[in-house]
């Protein structure tokens, strides 16, 4: 198994999505792995990659914990288009 | 008031349920809204629509779906349909924020840790402006995959059908602007 050439960085950023969601084979997720264990600078992009996903599900919606009401002046309106 | 019962009041016509239905969900999708649409005015007009497109077709809601659910699926199409309409410049190319190969395939520069973990970065207002305005520049087509798939969290199917592409079409551009954000925050967090 060791006698296989080493996936270049090209073909590991290309599997990332698809690594992070569990949808690589057996074969293509060691060949992964493999090429991660070889290779830091890989490392780093994955861990920045995994970092920019959550860094901005949570910047967008940081501003949802606030509490805002809801316009009031937006409820009236919809309510007279509602009347006509 | 409980889900089924406003249901089947908003089916009625009541106009008090109506208004139920827009003081408990409003908020929510303006949030949304905002989140796809730039300019606040444009955002209002797609929740309006929203409201006024629910209420006409509350007939065909599925009994066993979740109102909440459902308004959101309306509210992102209406905003698309509102940023379509503005769309006027052809689209940026995104191959410049993609990263680059040698012929050999390795990485042309090398990639390094960030100095802030993605929690330090939600912890200061200056980050998370910082990742607001990179998705901001991001090319439209890509910002919205990235947005309906990792911020909306909306399935691959789901975004590729409300957009009429395919599945492996979403695939690519989350890939590509997932990538392409990460290119901009770089400049600013590498080492």
């Amino acid at each position: 198994m060791s006698a296989r050439p080493y996936i270049t960085c090209r073909e590991l950023i290309d599997f990332i999505a698809d690594y992070l969601e569990g949808a690589l084979t057996q074969r293509q997720a060691s060949d992964f792995t493999r090429h991660l264990g070889i290779c830091p600078s890989c490392r780093a992009y994955l861990a920045t990659y995994e970092v920019t996903i959550r860094a901005g599900k949570e910047a967008l919606r940081y501003d949802d914990s606030a509490n805002e009401d809801a316009p009031e002046d937006l409820i009236q309106a919809i309510l007279k288009i509602r009347d006509r | 008031m409980e889900e089924a019962v406003l249901v089947s009041k908003l089916r009625a016509r009541d106009e008090k349920a109506f208004e139920t239905l827009l003081r408990l969900y409003m908020a929510q999708l303006l949030r949304v809204a905002r989140r796809f649409l730039k300019n606040e005015e444009d955002a209002r007009d797609a929740v309006q629509e929203t409201f006024v497109a629910a209420f006409r077709s509350i007939d065909r809601f599925k009994e066993g779906s979740k109102l909440s659910t459902w308004l959101h699926r309306i509210v992102v199409n209406a905003s698309l349909m509102k940023l379509r309409s503005r769309r006027r410049h052809p689209e940026e190319e995104i191959d410049a924020l993609l990263p680059r190969f040698a012929a050999d395939g390795h990485q042309v520069e090398d990639s390094v840790d960030w100095k802030m973990s993605a929690e330090d970065m939600v912890q200061r207002e200056e980050t998370r402006e910082l990742v607001r305005k990179s998705i901001d520049r991001l090319p439209e087509s890509y910002r919205v995959v990235l947005l309906m798939r990792d911020i909306e969290e909306m399935s691959t199917e789901e975004t590729a059908e409300v957009l009429g592409i395919t599945p492996t079409a979403v695939k690519v551009r989350l890939h590509r602007a997932r990538q392409a954000l990460r290119t901009v925050l770089d400049k600013e967090l590498r080492r």
